[in-house]
């Protein structure tokens, strides 16, 4: 049965996100931006509206249970406020979540809980690799078996909070299937390079490693010794990035629309010009239209559909697109004035244009 | 919660309709193409006695029967049903599909906005022996987006307690088979009170017979072919006053208008579920004819990884999906009495769009044969556009959507 309303409880968790989303995110976004950096205030307090641990199962110090359909929710709104601060709040699910999804039960009680009950914490992953054509189905990074270690060379790079780390996942090639390897912090080889520098996500710590023969145990490979598979992370990362995509595109059209209902040209409001009003139509219509598309694989992911990725593959397709189309259009409708930094467009384009390249930055 | 599970007795519905447009409509789709005017007979009494022996009166959505009436207590769902037959018809034939009888764009005003007794009235006919027709007749030559230009009029004669009514309407849908093929109606739109603009507009119900209607033309078009597009004159032609759709005096609001317009928040939607129908179609096909020259779309890939034509189809792929979900959630709101005008138009524009847009470009990477009239694709290319324009153009739908989003009334947008 066909339904479009989130249930009470998700009601709930939007409105919280939102308002932390606006009052907070939002609020100190500029300057996070022009000074490379988060308060840790900031995500700490994001931290404790309590997504992430409301996913993870009482048996592993969390109260709730993992629901794709509700993290594309969060996502949405955490981006709505700023993408680098809601990216910074939803990172130690890059840790967990694929732990979740695909660890060994030993994985699970090992290393969810020290997550979970703490304050934030920079746990992450590395997924992301320093090529034009880069695949997260076909890593350059590879792990090779020596003896019982895996020896891990390759490099990464958008690796959020790496310098800090406490411990990540790293993707990497097992002949030729990508596989997650879980590597503490100060491992043997493990190089984090000098913090990235991006068109956008200034706010964001992100870096470069440097995996020069770093040796993983075997039990430390996701899943155990079988290993997993990996799609499901992917798609779960997938259907997050297109959510988040929708909240940065609805940001950018709320704006910019207020602006256009304020706005004098000619006589009339800029909105009352159809060139402008036909443009808001479409940025509507479109972010409506792939917000749907997200939720659906959210809720295929759910359901164990077996065509979810390739849903959440179409999602991802549909919102960066989406999101590089109205972000553009939100700093046309402020004409000359979208250009200058004093008001947000110009930072949800360059953000916008992420969403193409990022892969594996957020999970749900 | 939010649920994306197509209800049972949808599939199953869907699975006869399915059936239905791969025996009954591909096979003539091209004959009826090829030789326009010509009425499908064979189709249309075959799906007549087929709505019939279930029961059905026309594919509209039944009156959900309330938990008093003995009707059991499930979310409705008869415009997503709709919207899904609409779809799986549109995949077959757009044009046979609008060759329907009953159900159409005049017997959903009277749904809309007739009494109990016009209803009982005006739609039992379509239960009869012999396929029964009707239509809507809002434009006319000088009024076509603008609808508040029409001109036609309606007169009572109090002596006679009759209607005179006097126009002249085009591009009338299925106009030749609901006066002429059947004894069906035209529910004609025109002014009670010409100084009064759209205050004064109504609409009538004229019936097969009835003397002072006639159809004057036939339109030859681009696509949808096999349906009719007629022009009908109004001389003098009189109906009786209770042929009058809603409140017959003037007020100052412009409700009844506006009571017209609420008929399009359902059938917007169903205008995309057709746009998404010759969609899928033409991405069906396309996907076929490139797997016969050993082409596989590799989902998943970066798109530098992708060919052109891969990614060409993955972005269609997903403007489809995401049109056909707009589409679901208007018709589902309508379904449970949401206010849904703007995601109604909103599911118009973006369907409108991707069909053009799919239909255009499939038709360009099947090169020599993506031109040829031994496929369908060219004629699902010329199907699609009428999507963009019936039923509010692009322009007109992205005009109520920019009104809903920005809180503007018509005058400040126009
Ligand atoms: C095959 C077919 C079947 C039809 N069936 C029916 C039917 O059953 N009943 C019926 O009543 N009508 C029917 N129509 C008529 C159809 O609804 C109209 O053609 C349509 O509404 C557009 O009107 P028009 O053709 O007069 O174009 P116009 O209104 O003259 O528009 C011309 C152009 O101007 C644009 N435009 C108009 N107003 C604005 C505006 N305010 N802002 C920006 N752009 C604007 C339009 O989008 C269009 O691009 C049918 C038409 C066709 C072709």
């Amino acid at each position: 049965m066909y339904s479009f309303q989130p249930s009470e409880e998700q009601q709930m968790l939007i409105e919280a996100i939102k308002r932390y989303a606006m009052d907070d995110l939002r609020a100190a976004a500029r300057d996070a931006e022009e000074e490379g950096q988060l308060p840790p205030e900031l995500i700490e307090k994001g931290w404790e509206l309590g997504f992430l641990q409301a996913s993870i199962p009482e048996a592993y110090t969390g109260f709730g249970e993992r629901s794709a359909v509700t993290g594309v929710l969060a996502a949405e709104e955490f981006a709505y406020g700023d993408l680098a601060g809601a990216l910074a709040v939803l990172t130690p699910g890059l840790f967990t979540t694929p732990i979740l999804l695909a660890g060994s039960e030993a994985q699970k009680e090992q290393y969810i809980p020290p997550v979970i009950e703490m304050e934030w914490k920079p746990y992450t992953a590395a997924l992301m690799e320093p090529h034009f054509d880069f695949d997260p189905n076909a890593l350059k990074t590879t792990a090779r078996v020596e003896g019982d270690t895996y020896v891990l060379e390759g490099e990464k790079c958008y690796v959020p909070y790496a310098a800090d780390a406490e411990a990540m996942i790293v993707y990497a090639s097992l002949e030729g299937v990508t596989q997650g390897f879980i590597i503490s912090a100060g491992a043997e080889g493990l190089e984090v390079g000098e913090r990235m520098k991006l068109l956008g996500l200034n706010a964001l710590p992100l870096y470069p490693l440097s995996l020069k023969g770093v040796r993983v145990p075997k039990d430390n490979r996701l899943g155990g010794e079988a290993g997993h598979d990996f799609a499901p992370i992917l798609a779960a990362s997938n259907v997050a990035l297109a959510a988040m995509a929708v909240g940065v595109s609805r940001a950018a059209l709320d704006y910019s629309m207020a602006y256009a209902k304020e706005r004098e040209v000619f006589g009339v409001k800029v909105a009352q010009k159809q060139a402008i009003a036909f443009m808001i139509a479409e940025m509507g219509t479109a972010i409506e239209a792939n917000r749907l598309l997200a939720w659906e694989a959210a809720w295929m992911l759910d359901q164990g559909k077996e065509e979810a990725a390739k849903h959440a593959y179409l999602a991802l397709t549909g919102a960066m697109d989406t999101a590089m189309m109205v972000t553009d259009r939100a700093v046309q409708i402020l004409g000359g004035h979208g250009y200058i930094r004093e008001h947000p467009v110009e930072l949800w384009m360059r953000n916008g244009r992420g969403f193409a390249t990022f892969r594996g930055l957020a999970i749900v | 919660m939010i649920d994306f599970e197509t209800p049972k007795p949808i599939k199953q519905v869907c699975n006869v309709v399915e059936t239905v447009a791969v025996n009954m409509m591909r096979p003539v789709s091209r004959y009826f193409d090829e030789h326009e005017h010509e009425i499908p007979w064979d189709f249309i009494n075959f799906m007549h006695n087929a709505i019939r022996s279930m029961g059905g009166t026309s594919m509209a959505p039944k009156e959900e029967k309330s938990a008093e009436e003995g009707g059991e207590k499930r979310p409705p769902i008869g415009y997503q049903r709709l919207g899904h037959m609409v779809e799986m018809l549109a995949w077959g034939d757009a044009g046979l599909y609008l060759c329907l009888p009953g159900g159409m764009l005049g017997s959903a005003a009277v749904a809309a906005a007739g009494s109990p007794e016009q209803k009982k009235r005006f739609l039992s006919r379509f239960m009869g022996e012999k396929p029964v027709f009707d239509a809507m007749a809002m434009t006319e030559p000088q009024a076509g987006s603008d609808t508040s230009a029409i001109r036609a009029t309606a007169v009572l004669d109090e002596e006679t307690n009759e209607w005179v009514l006097n126009g002249e309407k085009i591009f009338v849908t299925a106009g030749h088979k609901a006066l002429i093929d059947s004894d069906g109606f035209v529910v004609v739109w025109a002014s009670i009170d010409p100084s009064a603009g759209r205050a004064g507009m109504r609409a009538f119900v004229v019936e097969a017979g009835t003397p002072g209607i006639k159809v004057t033309k036939l339109e030859h078009k681009l696509g949808i072919r096999v349906s009719d597009t007629a022009a009908i004159v109004l001389q003098d032609c009189r109906v009786p006053f209770e042929n009058i759709l809603g409140s017959p005096t003037v007020e100052k609001s412009t409700k009844g208008f506006k009571g017209a317009m609420a008929t399009f928040d359902a059938t917007r939607p169903i205008i995309a579920a057709q746009a998404v129908g010759i969609a899928r179609a033409t991405l069906e096909l396309l996907k076929e004819e490139l797997e016969k020259n050993g082409i596989t779309i590799r989902y998943g890939l970066p798109r530098q990884k992708l060919t052109n034509i891969e990614r060409e189809i993955i972005d269609m792929e997903a403007t489809l999906r995401a049109a056909w979900l707009l589409t679901i959630k208007a018709l589902w709101m309508a379904d449970n009495k949401i206010h849904n005008p703007k995601e109604a138009s909103m599911a118009k524009v973006y369907a409108g769009d991707a069909v053009v847009k799919i239909t255009q470009r499939a038709v360009e990477l099947l090169g020599p044969l993506g031109y040829s009239r031994e496929l369908l694709l060219e004629k699902w290319f010329r199907d699609a556009k009428i999507t963009d324009l019936y039923e509010g153009t692009g322009q007109i739908n992205r005009l109520v959507v920019a009104r809903h989003m920005l809180g503007y009334r018509g005058k400040e947008l126009r």
